[in-house]
C-alpha cells in the first residue's frame, strides 16, 4: 500500500496499479474515450490526463501507475483545458449531424463536448468521408462518424478473438476497417455487435429492422406475433430510466399489446422446448458415444464462429436450434394449424438481447417453404425506440401477462439470459432424464456469475460429468485449443458469445459497467430463486406441446422443427 | 505464384509476428504486390488475422495490392520537387489515370506511386517510368507522356 494525494486529499492505493483505477473507487471522474475495463491501457484518446506534481507533462490516468507520495491534481485548469480542446479536435473532422444520428442522447462524445462547455467550433477540418457500410445483416458502420478509440478493434481481437477489424492506413487517412476494405458481410465477422456496446459515437449500430415491423403492424393482413428473450425483461427498464436489473416483464406486455402487436409470446418458453430437446440430445449422446463434448448451440454468434475458425468442432455443436428459432417454428407450424391461420399471414417479430439474431433468422435453412421462420428482429434499444416513438408512458400500464399457450414459462429458460444459466437449466432436466428425479438443491452455484470460464464436475446417476460455462469467445478458443490438445474431462459446454451472456448482449442498453450487468444478472437469479416452476420438463405447457404434437424429445416432427444443422464457412480470417 | 511465397515463407521456419514485414517486403518484391491469397497465406503461417495484416501493410506507403501496371509511374515528392510543383504533377497524373496512387488503371497499362525522393533533385520535378527517369515534368505535358507510352504497346501490338 502507498500513500497518495489526489486533490488536497490523501489517499491510500495499490503501489503501481493505474491512477484512473484509485479514481474510480473514490468516485472521482474523469472522463474517457478508450478506455476498457480489464483490458490492457491503449492510452490512445488522452481525456483521462491529469497533473502529476513534479512530471513536465500531462499523463494519462488510465496507463500511468500510482508511487508513494504521489500528488495529483484531477480537475486542474490544465487538464481541463486540454480534455476539452482534445473534444473539440475531435469534433473538428466529425459529421457534426447529433439530430440525425441513432446515438443522439446516449453519444459519449457528445456528451463529453456538452459537460466540457463546448459551445463554439473552433477548429475547423475537412470532415470525414467514408462509406457507409450496410451489407452485414447486424451491424452497420460509419467510419466517419469515428474518433478512432480503437475499443471495437480491442473487444473483436481480445475478448471475442476474432479480428474482423482492425486500423487501417496512418495518421490523418486512418480508419477502422475489414481486411482488403470488404463488406462486414463476408468478412470473418461474427455478428455480436460487441463492438456497438464499445462504440463510444454512431459510428457503429445494429442493422435496424423498426420499419419492417411498423408495416407488418399497419398491414390489416398480417398477424404480428412477438416473442421477447429471457433478458430483456430485466434491461428493458433502463432505457427509461428505471433502476438496473429492474424486472419490467408485465409492463412490456402491455406496451407490447399497445404498440399493436397481435400476441405476445415469451421466447423463455421456447427455452424450456430447448432444454427437452437438448438435455434429451445429450443423455442420447453419453449414451451412444458422443460426439462430446457436446456444445450448445443457442447463441448465434457462437455458432457461425464454430463454422469459420473451428469447422472440426461442428460435429461437437447440439443440433438444436436456438429458442428464437423455435418459437418461430412452432408458432408458424403448431400455432398456425391449430388457431386455423395461414402461416403465411404471420409475421414473427422477436425482440432480442442481439444483433446476430438478426443474422440467424435469415439463416436459409431456418426457413420453410422459402418462408423464413422469425420475419424481424428487433433489439431492446429498438424496441425501445419503438416504445418512445408511439409516446407509450411505461408508468402509466398495468402490468399483464404473455398469451397462452408459450407465454408460460420455468424459471429455467428464464435463465438463458445469463451464462451459466443454459448450462443450469439444462442439468436439471438432464438428472430427471438420467434418475428420473428431481436435482436435490436446484441452484448449481459453480456456474453463477461473471467469471468467463466456469468448470464443474457433478455425479448425475451413473454418469460422472465434466460441464463448462464460458462466455466471451476468446474465452471459448482457450478451451477448444485445450480439448484438441486432448483434454477429455468434459462432457457438456456451454458457449455465450458476450461475455456475461444476453444480459450484456450487442443489443443491450449500452453500459460497460460491471455493477449494470451484475444487477442484470441478480433481477434473473431472483426470479429463478422465487419461481414456483424451475424446470423446463415442468412446465406444463410443454408437455402438452409434446402430447399434442410433437411427440417426444428428439422425435422426427422435433428434428424437422427443432433442430438444425451447420457448415463450414470459409472467410477471410 | 503460391510457390513463390512457400519458398519464402520456408525461410522463415517457425517465423512469429515480428517477421511480418520483412515476409510481407519479400513477397511483393517476387509478385509486385501483395495478393489477397498470399496475404491470406501468411496470415495461416504466422496465426495473424487477415486484417491485422491488412492495417499493418496499408499503414506502409511501400506496400501495395493490386499487381502494377505495365508502366509503372513513380512520382517524386521530395522537397525539391515539391518546390518544383510535383503536387500538380502527380493531381494531372491521378486526374488522367482516374486512380490513386498504389492503383493501376484497369486495362493494366499503368500504375501509380508515390516515393518520397528520387535522388535527382537538380531536375525537379522527376517521375521514372519503369526506371526511366523523365525530368522537369510540367503538369500539361503529362498527357502527351502518357500517350507516347499508350503508343508504344500499340506498335508493339502491330
Amino acid at each position: 500500500m502507498v500513500t497518495i494525494e489526489i486533490n488536497n486529499r490523501q489517499v491510500k492505493a495499490q503501489n503501481g496499479e493505474y491512477i484512473l483505477n484509485v479514481l474510480k473507487r473514490e468516485g472521482i471522474r474523469v472522463p474517457t474515450l478508450c478506455h476498457l475495463p480489464d483490458l490492457f491501457p491503449s492510452g490512445a484518446c488522452r481525456l483521462c490526463v491529469v497533473e502529476v506534481e513534479g512530471v513536465p507533462g500531462l499523463v494519462p490516468s488510465c496507463a500511468f501507475p500510482v508511487s508513494e507520495g504521489m500528488k495529483i491534481k484531477t480537475h486542474s485548469p490544465r487538464a481541463i483545458r486540454a480534455r476539452k480542446t482534445i473534444v473539440e479536435l475531435l469534433c473538428a473532422n466529425h459529421p457534426d449531424d447529433c439530430l440525425y444520428c441513432v446515438r443522439n442522447g446516449n453519444c459519449e462524445l457528445q456528451r463529453l463536448a456538452e459537460e466540457l462547455g463546448v459551445r463554439e467550433r473552433r477548429y475547423s477540418g475537412a470532415k470525414n468521408e467514408y462509406k457507409i457500410d450496410t451489407s452485414s445483416p447486424s451491424i452497420v458502420r460509419d467510419p466517419s462518424k469515428c474518433i478512432l478509440c480503437g475499443k471495437c478493434v480491442r473487444v473483436c481481437e481480445e475478448i471475442q478473438g476474432v479480428s474482423a477489424i482492425d486500423f487501417i492506413g496512418r495518421g490523418s487517412r486512418a480508419y477502422i476497417g475489414t481486411a482488403f476494405d470488404e463488406g462486414l458481410n463476408i468478412s470473418s465477422c461474427i455478428n455480436c455487435g460487441q463492438c456497438i456496446t464499445v462504440c463510444p459515437t454512431g459510428a457503429l449500430r445494429e442493422q435496424s429492422n423498426l420499419k419492417e415491423v411498423v408495416d407488418a403492424l399497419n398491414n390489416p393482413q398480417k398477424i404480428v406475433i412477438v416473442q421477447h428473450a429471457p433478458s430483456i425483461s430485466v434491461t428493458l427498464g433502463e432505457e427509461f430510466q428505471l433502476k438496473p436489473g429492474t424486472d419490467v416483464i408485465g409492463i412490456m406486455n402491455a406496451a407490447l399489446r399497445r404498440l399493436g402487436f397481435d400476441r405476445v409470446f415469451d421466447t423463455a418458453f421456447s427455452a424450456d422446448l430447448t432444454i427437452m430437446e437438448e438435455a434429451a440430445e445429450l443423455v442420447h449422446r453419453l449414451k451412444n458415444g458422443g460426439p462430446l463434448p457436446m456444445m450448445t448451440s443457442c447463441s448465434p454468434g457462437w455458432i457461425k464462429f464454430v463454422e469459420e475458425f473451428y469447422p472440426d468442432f461442428i460435429g461437437n455443436l447440439s443440433t438444436c436450434r436456438s429458442p428464437q428459432q423455435m418459437l418461430g417454428a412452432v408458432i408458424k407450424s403448431y400455432y398456425a394449424e391449430k388457431q386455423q391461420i395461414d402461416a403465411a399471414h404471420i409475421f414473427n417479430v422477436a425482440i432480442m438481447p442481439c444483433t446476430a439474431k438478426k443474422f440467424e433468422a435469415e439463416r436459409p435453412e431456418l426457413s420453410r417453404n422459402g418462408r423464413p421462420d422469425i420475419d424481424a428482429v428487433l433489439t431492446t434499444r429498438e424496441l425501445a425506440r419503438l416504445i418512445r416513438m408511439r409516446g407509450l408512458d411505461l408508468r402509466e400500464l398495468e402490468p399483464e401477462g404473455a398469451d397462452t399457450p408459450f407465454g408460460e414459462r420455468s424459471s429455467a429458460g428464464k435463465l438463458f439470459g445469463v451464462s451459466g444459466g443454459v448450462m443450469e437449466a439444462a442439468i436439471r432436466t438432464a438428472h430427471y432424464y438420467l434418475t428420473g428425479s428431481e436435482l436435490p438443491l436446484v441452484k448449481v452455484q459453480e456456474l453463477r456469475g461473471l467469471s468467463g470460464i466456469k468448470e464443474m464436475h457433478l455425479q448425475i446417476g451413473d454418469y460422472k460429468l465434466g460441464v463448462a460455462a464460458v462466455s466471451g469467445l476468446a474465452n471459448a478458443r482457450k478451451l477448444l485449443e485445450q480439448i484438441k490438445n486432448g483434454r477429455k474431462d468434459l462432457h457438456f459446454i456451454e458457449v455465450m458469445t458476450c461475455p456475461g451472456g444476453c444480459i450484456a448482449g450487442g443489443g443491450q442498453p449500452f453500459t460497460t459497467n460491471q455493477e449494470i450487468l451484475k444487477a442484470r444478472m441478480k433481477a434473473l437469479y431472483e426470479i429463478d430463486r422465487d419461481a414456483l416452476v424451475r424446470t423446463a420438463h415442468g412446465n406444463r405447457y410443454i408437455q402438452r406441446l409434446y402430447q399434442e404434437y410433437l411427440g417426444e424429445p428428439l422425435s422426427a416432427t422435433s428434428h424437422e422443427l427443432l433442430h438444425t444443422h451447420y457448415f463450414e464457412r470459409k472467410v477471410l480470417k | 505464384m503460391n510457390d513463390k511465397v512457400e519458398e519464402i515463407l520456408k525461410a522463415y521456419p517457425e517465423a512469429h509476428r515480428d517477421a511480418l514485414i520483412p515476409i510481407l517486403q519479400e513477397i511483393q518484391q517476387s509478385e509486385g504486390y501483395l495478393s489477397r491469397e498470399a496475404i491470406t497465406r501468411v496470415g495461416d503461417y504466422l496465426k495473424l488475422p487477415a486484417s491485422k495484416i491488412y492495417g499493418v501493410a496499408t499503414f506502409y506507403n511501400q506496400f501495395r495490392f493490386q499487381p502494377i501496371g505495365r508502366f509503372h509511374i513513380m512520382v517524386c515528392r521530395g522537397t525539391a520537387c515539391h518546390v518544383k510543383g510535383s503536387a500538380k504533377v502527380l493531381e494531372t497524373l491521378k486526374r488522367e489515370l482516374k486512380i490513386e496512387p498504389g492503383q493501376t488503371t484497369r486495362d493494366g497499362l499503368f500504375s501509380l506511386e508515390v516515393v518520397a525522393c528520387l535522388g535527382a533533385c537538380g531536375q525537379a520535378p522527376v517521375i521514372a517510368v519503369n526506371g526511366e527517369f523523365l525530368a522537369k515534368v510540367e503538369p500539361d505535358k503529362i498527357r502527351n507522356i502518357l500517350q507516347f507510352y499508350r503508343r508504344k504497346v500499340m506498335d508493339n501490338a502491330k
